[in-house]
């Protein structure tokens, strides 16, 4: 059979494709700002060369980190989604959406980043004690900066993981790409077509996105 | 109404996470036979093979896996075939799986010291020798951890083949959620037998790098 393709009806939908995008954009970038904030917040409670914690604390970390990294993101989505009303906390998809991004970001960079902090000698925190600074301080300005450019590279790739896994947040209805290439698909019929498009945009969000992070780093993290 | 219990709920999950783990074995096996052949190819230094591959891995790992599954399914009938989830997901998997592995591999392949080619080299080996006596051998020790903790990635991301209708663990937690009105303990049990599937795998891959490590050292 000769396959034509048409893409003028899917391409005559954009305003929908562009709401998507704008909504994929949106959602990665919350998703990481928050999502880096927790997974520093757990590097912080697992870090070996910290000094020690509270070893609930330490569990309930390691659980939540172990627990996210071995489940599938959609599960995720669906758990928080469809599994949390159950227990009277009725949220809406994007609220949904952003926060599994949120939980999924934070277990994986948590790991980046603790294994960014564990590189940092034990002779440099010790002088940041001999300076009087506090442990606040401590980490805020001696452990966090190399460590985050260290791991940078990584924690790049992990934030386009995430941008694609958001993917996944249309099959809750959140208005994001994938859900605009369904919607034209079953507008138009012309399913094949319209998730080449879509594909094609998020390769080049993934593309453009790598680039932005990596001059982000090596402006602001190698600077310092 | 018909009274589901908890077991009637586990049983039905743990009859659906047989095909999560023979769609798994498929995408591995399959991916990592392609992934071989890519990575031969991109080996060989035959003109443009090694942009080829780059672009195949660049595509696979710049696109959501979500988009593939989508495309295997519609893309597999416009030529005329009639897709069932089961051959979308199948290949789309193992193309997925195939770009990862053969990256992965290429890294080791990189470690290896370039003399070890040059050494083959002088003593006649043709290409087909130098890999098969000499380059893999010694990569293959570097890169089972990395390829054991990705079967993690492969698991997890057969999750997403529910979208197309394939009936695996997280589609009949669905279904059962659906069916039962119980959705948070449904996909509580959902999320822990992923976990029951997914855990040991990287703690394998976990002992396996660390004892990688301690030999070098």
């Amino acid at each position: 059979m000769l396959i034509q393709l048409d893409f003028s009806a899917v391409l005559a939908a954009w305003p929908l494709l562009v709401r998507g995008v704008v909504w994929t954009i949106a959602l990665t970038i919350v998703g990481t700002v928050l999502g880096l904030l927790l997974g520093t917040a757990c590097a912080w409670a697992r870090a070996r060369n910290l000094g020690h914690r509270p070893a609930p604390l330490r569990w309930a970390v390691a659980s939540y980190v172990e627990l996210v990294r071995n489940t599938p993101f959609i599960v995720q989505l669906f758990f928080l989604f469809f599994g949390l009303p159950a227990l009277g906390l009725k949220l809406s998809p994007e609220f949904a959406s952003v926060l599994a991004m949120v939980v999924n970001l934070g277990a994986y960079s948590s790991e980046i980043i603790r294994a960014g902090i564990e590189a940092t000698p034990r002779g440099q925190i010790e002088a940041a004690h001999s300076l009087a600074l506090t442990p606040g301080q401590t980490f805020r300005r001696v452990v966090l900066p190399p460590a985050l450019q260290k791991v940078w590279p990584a924690m790049v790739s992990q934030i386009i993981i995430v941008m694609l896994g958001s993917a996944v947040c249309g099959q809750i209805s959140t208005p994001e790409l994938s859900y605009a290439a369904n919607l034209i698909s079953s507008n138009t019929f012309r399913a094949f077509e319209a998730f080449i498009l879509a594909t094609l945009v998020y390769l080049a969000l993934s593309m453009l996105t790598r680039r932005l992070l990596m001059w982000v780093g090596a402006r602001f993290l190698i600077g310092r | 109404m018909v009274e589901f219990s908890l077991w009637d709920i586990l049983r039905n999950l743990l009859m659906a996470a047989r095909w999560t783990v023979s769609l798994s074995l498929i995408a591995f096996i399959g991916g990592g036979l392609v992934g071989l052949l890519l990575l031969v190819a991109r080996l060989s230094k035959v003109r443009g093979m090694d942009r080829a591959v780059g672009a195949y891995v660049q595509v696979f790992q710049g696109t959501p896996l979500l988009m593939q599954l989508f495309l295997a399914y519609f893309g597999i009938a416009l030529f005329g075939i009639k897709t069932s989830p089961w051959t979308a997901a199948a290949v789309a998997l193992t193309l997925y799986t195939s770009a990862y592995l053969t990256e992965i591999w290429r890294g080791c392949v990189s470690s290896i010291p370039k003399g070890q080619w040059e050494a083959a080299q002088s003593l006649a080996l043709n290409f087909a020798e130098q890999l098969r006596h000499v380059v893999l051998p010694q990569a293959l020790r570097i890169a089972v951890p990395p390829t054991v903790g990705f079967l993690v990635q492969v698991i997890k991301g057969t999750a997403l083949a529910s979208v197309i209708g394939f009936v695996e663990l997280t589609k009949a937690g669905s279904m059962i959620s659906n069916a039962t009105y119980q959705p948070f303990l449904v996909y509580a049990c959902v999320a822990l037998l992923y976990f029951a599937l997914c855990f040991p795998v990287s703690l394998v891959a976990q002992s396996l790098e660390r004892k990688l490590h301690g030999h070098r050292r």
